[in-house]
């Protein structure tokens, strides 16, 4: 069932079936002005108009709840329940709630997605308040972190943890990761490097997003020829392999300055704007699998009803693309943009461990651990350290992702743990079982007098 | 139809041969069933789902009796709760289902057994035959393969018998030329027959219980007689209780013993067919019944000749006569609508020699199945779709070859209302933005101005001007499709194109979308093709009927005429499928339907 979070909001069939009965509508009332219509039937208005109990503040609760659900009040939920039930009580989910808010709501019930976006926020958070950002300095001393400082404590971790190592005591210490070999702090180095992946995560996803979703959405929208043409070109984009186009750019990148002459002025900015280059370029070649989700994605969507009606109200294919097929494919590029923010982190560590990628006087997490591979039997912790931060960046971006997926997959539901269940189940029976039931009776019975004085 | 060729006794004689000698894996419930015992005894049944932080009631309190052979309909709205009550018999609810009360198939308890008992019950002791048999059948295995495996869970059988066994079921059903069928993929068959595949399928086991979930409901009117029949005649064959899910009460009429009228989870009525047709009870019942559109009362029949067209001959529809002073609001001159050729797909003409007016202010009714091009007109239309030969003119505006901006001033002359209302809106925007979208393309309004236009297209479809803020999702079938209407005529086109506009909606719903639409067409005088499938709907709103089939018009004329005086073979033939809510009429038309279709055989 493509659209099953569609399904329309519970208790309001009955208001079409009631128009059927007594209780024209006052036609008169048009012209006035007021933004509540009258209605003679009385119970349509107040109905539609928000004083449903479900909606409203006043949610009586536990079993008096259900005796109302008896009542009908939620009994065309399952509008689009066929078969297995799918569907069933969605549209109690999603009532008085915008797409957005869906999707908010699905998010933070995910767990993972949660953790992870924590995580990621605790982690952007250190590294900024450490390190600073740009020209903001930050509240760690070192903040020349390519400076050696006396070795305290041969250079070891001075961060101690109760239960680790046999420290007894919380304790930070100058330097809680520890020194490298000639002295450079290394938490410093770990909190630049992290604001470098961050950088170049952010930098990379969003060129690869507007690369990705322009050429994605004109082939889908259009097909015929410029999808033929835009597609193979993304067919070849696809075929340059990442990892050599990496170290062709970052040795370009050191060898372009002298062949051209540059002054020392250009030369310094280019070394020092090394993860924007980065950035760029691969941005350029990452774009492709978005592409291809976002055509496929506006190759169904074109096909839907309400496409064709914006087309027949006579709506210009900008319109059409940017107003109303955009915002539906979102889930799919929001979805697919974290998930590629994820993999740019590992990707830019990778290219900076193999030495193609961010250079000094720009830190890498990839670059640390190269450089300290050689330390791993003796100072492990110069190694473990940005290795850590990498897996923290990169799997809370991905845990993010998913549970972004999750949330704008309209199939996606959770379904309560059975002892969740048995336990509202064993609530129902002796407490709300006499009361709901003989609730749902006598409203039941109330309603079809209600019907027979009609 | 293809599929009613011959073969209909020869199941029969043999049936149960390929059994002898296979072992039933699957233990049986109880002991052999005559006719007339009772077979389902449900007392008390309740279906809960556990939605959000509280049970939402499915159904509840439900009891009744099935005996062996008989046919119980469970009627009622969408969200009545007819699908889940019979689904938490087999336990196929989803995972925050809870079933609770009793039911017992022949003294075996169902609720509550656990699902390795259950599943030598699925398909053995109760089978169902779902309602889209495309969905419901695997696309990547053969139909033959499909039944063979039913089989073979349940019985003890070589693979060769198990075929016998298939080929014979599916003569059973009347599949044509079984042994070739035996091999072909679901997509390869038509609707009608992967329905029948499906109740092969479904009796393969010899079933006690049936359920059947709205098995004709994705058919077409013509098929859905065929497969109605077939039905009927399994049901002497077969001592299966069948339990027939549906909410068209004109297949009731047709097949129903005894019928349980639900809402909103609860029995409403429970009685005979005779009952409840005859003699409804309660209120709900009684407004069902009469929201349901009767063919043949909305218009007198009156005496005289016929004053339809028809196709004979090649000779195609001509046009009707009209008078030349008024400008028609829809002018169809031998159209030829083809779809291009796509890749390997060769280029599909999906209507031809297509002659149509329509005069201001006239409803002209387009009838057909489901592929005869009826759609692919209505698109044409609003020019969504190019038309290859002939001429198109909407409003004295020749709109043939008209491209990109020349149609800017056309589209403020029609409006499309499209069938299915939840896909037909964007489900971004809030509906008042849908709405208010043609006057802010065409009259550049914004703001307070096209806010008050649209809060007087609410009115004028009996919606709250509260709504305009709201998502579709919010809103019910019915709304979203008064929605449709007024986007529609946002403009106050001249022609509307509606495309089969109540057919996603439930039968009282449609009843009153179609009495809104009757009071705005009156109002505002546009001229409107209505485009349907039901010819009792079509009869309600029209002057005129057009009768479409494979791509080609095969009557025109008066409602009158069309639905009292058919002319054309096919216009008998669909007019005679048509199932009326009343079960003595319906057995006249079924008789009716097939001494037609005896006749046709013997012509040809």
């Amino acid at each position: 069932m493509s659209n099953d979070n569609t399904t329309p909001r519970p208790g309001e069939l009955p208001e079409d079936e009631r128009r059927v009965g007594p209780g024209p509508i006052d036609e008169d009332a048009a012209g006035s002005g007021r933004d509540e219509r009258v209605y003679d039937d009385g119970e349509m208005g107040d109905r539609i108009l928000g004083d449903d109990p479900v909606r409203g503040g006043a949610a009586p609760s536990g079993p008096l709840r259900t005796a109302e659900a008896a009542d009908g009040d939620f009994a065309v939920e399952e509008t689009d329940a066929h078969g297995r039930g799918e569907g069933v009580g969605q549209a109690k989910e999603v009532e008085g709630l915008s797409q957005s808010q869906i999707v908010w709501r699905r998010f933070i019930r995910h767990r993972g997605a949660i953790f992870g976006l924590v995580t990621l926020t605790l982690v952007a958070l250190l590294s900024i308040l450490a390190m600073g950002l740009g020209p903001i300095p930050g509240l760690w001393p070192f903040q020349d972190y390519m400076r050696p400082n006396n070795v305290v404590n041969g250079g070891s971790p001075t961060l101690q943890i109760p239960g680790i190592g046999g420290a007894t005591s919380f304790a930070i210490g100058e330097h809680p990761f520890g020194q490298d070999d000639i002295g450079r702090d290394s938490f410093a180095l770990v909190m630049k490097g992290v604001q470098t992946s961050l950088f170049v995560m952010f930098c990379l996803s969003f060129i690869a997003l507007v690369i990705g979703v322009t050429i994605g959405s004109l082939a889908g929208y259009f097909r015929g020829r410029l999808d033929q043409i835009l597609m193979r070109f993304t067919d070849l984009v696809i075929t340059l392999p990442v990892i050599v186009l990496g170290a062709v750019l970052g040795k370009l990148v050191g060898i372009l300055p002298i062949r051209f002459n540059a002054t020392p002025e250009q030369t310094l900015a280019i070394t020092n704007n090394m993860p924007l280059l980065l950035s760029i370029a691969l941005g350029c070649i990452l774009w492709t699998g978005l592409a291809r989700l976002v055509r496929s994605e506006f190759m169904s969507l074109r096909e839907r009803e309400f496409v064709d009606a914006a087309r027949v109200a006579g709506a210009s294919n900008w319109r059409i693309i940017t107003k109303h097929m955009l915002p539906n494919a979102v889930g799919v590029i929001i979805v697919n943009t974290t998930l590629l923010m994820s993999s740019a982190v590992t990707l830019e560590a990778a290219l900076s461990f193999l030495n193609f990628g961010i250079l000094p006087p720009n830190i890498s997490l990839g670059w640390l651990i190269s450089v300290n591979q050689g330390a791993f039997a003796t100072r492990p912790w110069l190694f473990w350290w940005p290795g850590v931060f990498i897996i923290l960046l990169a799997l809370s971006v991905n845990f993010i992702g998913d549970g972004l997926r999750d949330a704008f997959d309209p199939r996606m539901r959770k379904i309560p743990s059975a002892r969740k269940m048995a336990k509202a189940a064993a609530q129902l029976e002796p407490a709300g079982g006499a009361t709901a039931g003989s609730g749902a009776t006598a409203a039941g019975a109330s309603r079809t007098t209600e019907e027979e004085t009609k | 139809m293809s599929t009613a060729a011959g073969a209909s006794g020869d199941g029969q004689g043999k049936r149960g041969s390929a059994f002898d000698g296979s072992i039933k894996l699957s233990r049986a419930t109880g002991g052999e069933v005559k006719k007339g015992d009772v077979i389902l005894e449900v007392r008390d049944l309740s279906v809960n789902f556990w939605v959000g932080d509280e049970w939402f009631v499915a159904a509840e309190h439900i009891n009744y009796d099935l005996r062996a052979g008989e046919v119980l309909a469970i009627v009622g709205e969408s969200g009545s709760g007819k699908t889940q009550s019979s689904m938490s018999l087999l336990g196929l609810l989803p995972a925050n289902g809870r079933t609770t009360g009793s039911a017992k198939l022949k003294g075996t308890e169902l609720v509550g057994m656990p699902q390795s008992k259950m599943r030598e019950v699925r398909g053995n002791e109760i089978s169902v035959i779902f309602q889209e048999p495309m969905t419901a059948l695997n696309p990547v295995y053969t139909v033959g393969f499909q039944i063979v495996e039913t089989l073979r869970t349940h019985f003890l059988m070589a693979p060769s018998a198990a075929k016998e066994r298939a080929l014979e079921l599916m003569r059973l059903v009347e599949i044509p030329d079984p042994e070739d069928s035996f091999n072909k993929f679901p997509h390869q068959l038509s609707g009608g027959q992967r329905q029948r595949i499906m109740i092969a399928q479904a009796l393969a086991c010899d079933p006690k219980l049936l359920i059947a979930d709205e098995p004709t409901t994705a058919l077409d009117v013509t098929v859905q007689a065929e497969i109605l029949k077939l039905m009927r005649e399994l049901r002497e064959r077969v001592n299966a209780g069948i339990i027939l899910i549906t909410h068209d009460m004109g297949v009731v009429a047709d097949m129903a013993d005894r019928i349980i009228v639900m809402k909103d989870g609860r029995v409403v009525e429970h009685g005979t067919a005779d009952q409840i047709f005859n003699r409804p009870e309660h209120p709900y019942t009684r407004q069902l019944l009469a929201s349901v559109p009767h063919l043949g009362t909305e218009v007198e029949a009156t005496e005289g000749r016929p004053a339809t067209l028809i196709e004979r001959e090649d000779q195609p529809v001509p046009l009707r006569d009209g008078d030349s002073s008024i400008t028609p609001a829809l002018l169809l001159e031998d159209v030829e609508i083809t779809y291009p050729k796509q890749g390997r797909r060769p280029a599909f003409t999906a209507a031809r020699h297509i002659n149509l007016r329509l005069d201001p202010g006239e409803v002209v009714g387009l009838v057909g199945e489901s592929g005869s091009g009826k759609t692919t007109i209505g698109r044409a239309a609003v020019a969504l779709l190019p038309v290859s030969g002939g001429k198109l003119s909407v409003a004295g505006r020749d709109i043939t070859h008209a491209k990109g901006k020349d149609l800017h001033p056309f589209r403020k002359e029609v409006g499309i209302v499209f069938q299915d209302p939840g896909s037909s809106l964007n489900p971004r925007l809030p509906v008042g933005e849908s709405i208010g979208e043609p006057i802010y393309l065409h009259e550049q309004l914004k703001g307070q101005e096209l806010s008050r236009r649209v809060e007087a297209l609410l009115d004028s479809v009996q919606l709250p001007r509260a709504m305009r803020n709201r998502y579709p999702h919010e809103l019910s079938g019915g709304q979203r499709q008064r929605i449709g209407i007024a986007r529609a005529l946002a403009l106050n086109p001249r022609l509307l194109i509606a495309d089969e506009p109540t057919s996603a909606l439930d039968v009282s719903v449609q009843a009153t979308v179609l009495d809104l639409f009757r009071r705005l067409q009156a109002e505002r005088g546009f001229a409107c093709l209505f485009i349907s499938h039901d010819l009792a709907v079509v009869e309600q709103v029209s002057s005129q009927v057009a009768v479409m089939h494979l791509g080609s018009l095969v009557e025109v004329g008066p409602t009158e005429d069309i639905v009292h005086r058919p002319q054309h073979p096919y216009t008998q033939r669909l007019l005679s499928a048509v199932p009326v809510p009343d079960p003595a009429e319906q057995k006249k038309r079924r008789e009716l339907r097939d001494a037609i279709i005896e006749q046709e055989h013997i012509v040809s």
